[in-house]
């Protein structure tokens, strides 16, 4: 069994018996626990409930109720509920957390018959842009274990990237997907907010999270999302707007970009500083012209505005969704409390680290008596300005272009010590989030050996569009096919 | 509005936090430098512009008021620190 098969050739290969799920999940336990000594991906690896996974989905094969996920092995971030396994969110917090409950998306997947290996490794709560943060040590890039695989989705990345799955879940409040996948070589794919359910997902700021996929291609990206989405009532944000194209996804594949002719947009803001890895998406700009997108230069006037106004919305909806570790009903309790409130305080900071504290504390100041309209509203009249700038950029173009991260993968521990360096990671995939807007980030070659990524952003719920462009720029060139040597791995 | 007014023992306490006094200066000056990048919002003219709390600007649809599920106390209580006759088990909050 060669690793680095895309999902669409795994379920492939299964539907037509030439391998079974069990030897399929042995294969991808065998490799994660022989990469993941150096890697740090996992937090948790089920060996046996993988392989009861497995022995099902090869009862199941063949017979109707079969998809093309049945029997693939996957593996998800530690930030979605499934129940009977540790869910930790990669904080002390949660280090004991057993789920009582199974996450509606993960619920998805798993009733279409995929297999769940383990739970990987994240930012402590999602907060953080390199999967250093984590309770449970950092995660190493696979193209080269000193750099970082990006975050918080990190561990995600890494999994897929050294192939030990063909896909994994991530969840994206501000480029949690897009970043680690631009920094490992994949396609990270954010979706509309209000596309997956959010139900069973661990808050961290509730109007941007969103869960989504990293995986090789914009195709296994789509067959994925196409289980994962959906109406779901448990989640008021949920949208209950069918998607027929992506229901037929898993018959059909995403399908040939549209005839027509198509706009792509370059926002002037998002190349005005030198990128590194520029060329490269330039390369890629080329490439998508080729493909019969014409370019236009536009504006999004407020862009500059999003970090701050983001830092305020994040954290004023962190501060309030993480009232509710108090060392009561779970997770970390101090010992020999005194009183309630030594209770509450000891519980919250021994089980919240460093990142986790700057956060609440930022959200706390923003909310506080006297600040609340000159940060939280204010900024929320910036989103709406963020928000409006792409709805104009989307009456210009059909898509826009953009870069994912200032720069490839950074060395671990580099940003560690500075909070508003490591911010400035996500200055390209914040706007974003703002907006709801689905973005797929996908490779556009090595720079120094190290992957560049860059996005493509469509309007809400026109997820069509965005994985029809980067399934067909895929068709086009070989960028997704580049893999890590793992040259350490073998020397291991 | 200005960085250099954060109260960090205060703010600490509405955020049920104790920052010992060792981490308390590298708390505050972070939180200092974070908030000098979020006062730059204040050069935005946003009269007349409503907030926008929903990025899609939706408005959320109730659920039917129906009993979708049942709570099993005993199993939502397991992962619980102390329990005690399916209570909550605290210090004493009331003399």
């Amino acid at each position: 069994m060669q690793p680095f098969q895309s999902l669409r050739r795994l379920a492939d290969g299964l539907a037509r018996r030439e391998w079974s799920s069990a030897e399929l999940t042995e294969a991808a336990l065998q490799r994660a626990k022989r990469l993941d000594g150096a890697l740090n991906c996992f937090i948790t690896l089920d060996e046996e409930k993988a392989m009861a996974a497995a022995e099902r989905a090869d009862r199941l094969l063949g017979a109707e109720r079969a998809t093309p996920l049945t029997g693939v092995p996957l593996a998800h971030k530690d930030i979605f509920c499934m129940e009977g396994w540790p869910t930790t969110c990669a904080s002390a917090m949660l280090a004991n957390f057993v789920a009582p409950y199974t996450a509606t998306a993960m619920v998805r997947l798993e009733d279409a018959g995929s297999v769940t290996l383990g739970k990987l490794n994240m930012d402590e709560f999602a907060m953080g842009s390199s999967t250093e943060t984590s309770h449970f040590g950092p995660t190493a890039n696979p193209w080269c274990l000193e750099r970082s695989p990006g975050g918080s989705s990190g561990g995600s990345a890494a999994c897929v990237a050294a192939g030990i799955t063909a896909a994994a879940s991530g969840t994206d409040t501000g480029g949690s997907i897009r970043q680690p996948a631009g920094f490992c070589g994949l396609a990270g794919l954010k979706p509309t907010y209000g596309k997956v359910s959010r139900y069973g997902m661990i808050a961290f700021a509730s109007s941007l999270d969103q869960g989504g996929v990293l995986a090789r291609s914009a195709e296994d990206a789509a067959l994925v999302l196409s289980y994962m989405a959906g109406f779901d009532p448990q989640d008021s944000t949920s949208s209950n707007r069918r998607d027929p194209w992506l229901e037929a996804v898993p018959q059909m594949g995403v399908g040939d970009l549209e005839d027509g002719p198509l706009t792509l947009g370059l926002v002037r803001e998002f190349f005005a500083a030198p990128l590194v890895g520029g060329q490269l998406i330039e390369a890629a700009r080329r490439s998508l012209e080729g493909l019969g997108l014409r370019c236009v230069e536009l504006s999004l006037p407020h862009v500059n505005m999003a970090m701050p106004a983001y830092y305020v919305i994040a954290g004023a909806e962190a501060s309030t969704n993480l009232a509710r570790y108090d060392g009561v009903r779970f997770g970390h309790r101090c010992a020999r409390p005194q009183s309630l409130a030594d209770l509450y305080e000891r519980s919250r900071s021994e089980g919240f680290g460093a990142e986790v504290k700057r956060r609440i504390l930022t959200g706390t100041y923003a909310l506080s008596a006297g600040y609340f309209d000159a940060y939280y509203i204010r900024a929320q009249k910036i989103r709406r300005l963020v928000a409006q700038d792409f709805a104009g950029a989307f009456a210009q173009a059909d898509l826009l272009l953009a870069p994912t991260a200032p720069g490839v993968a950074f060395r671990r521990g580099q940003l560690l010590d500075d909070p508003l360096a490591m911010y400035q990671q996500d200055a390209y995939t914040i706007p974003v989030n703002l907006a709801g807007l689905p973005a797929l980030s996908l490779p556009c070659g090595l720079q120094d050996g190290l992957p560049v990524g860059f996005q493509l952003i469509a309007n809400h719920f026109d997820e069509k569009r965005l994985l029809r462009a980067g399934a067909a720029l895929q068709r086009a060139t070989d960028w997704h096919e580049l893999r890590p040597s793992l040259s350490w791995a073998e020397a291991a | 509005m200005s960085a250099n007014d954060i109260k960090i023992d205060h703010l600490a306490k509405l955020a049920a936090l104790r920052l010992s006094e060792d981490e308390q200066p590298g708390v505050l000056a972070d939180l200092r430098r974070i908030i000098a990048m979020v006062d730059a919002m204040g050069a935005v003219d946003v009269s007349g512009v409503e907030p926008l709390a929903h990025p899609l600007d939706a408005i959320l649809a109730p659920r039917p008021d129906q009993v979708t599920e049942e709570v099993d106390r005993q199993r939502y209580q397991a992962g619980a620190p102390a329990v005690r006759d399916g209570l909550y088990i605290v210090p004493r909050a009331v003399e």
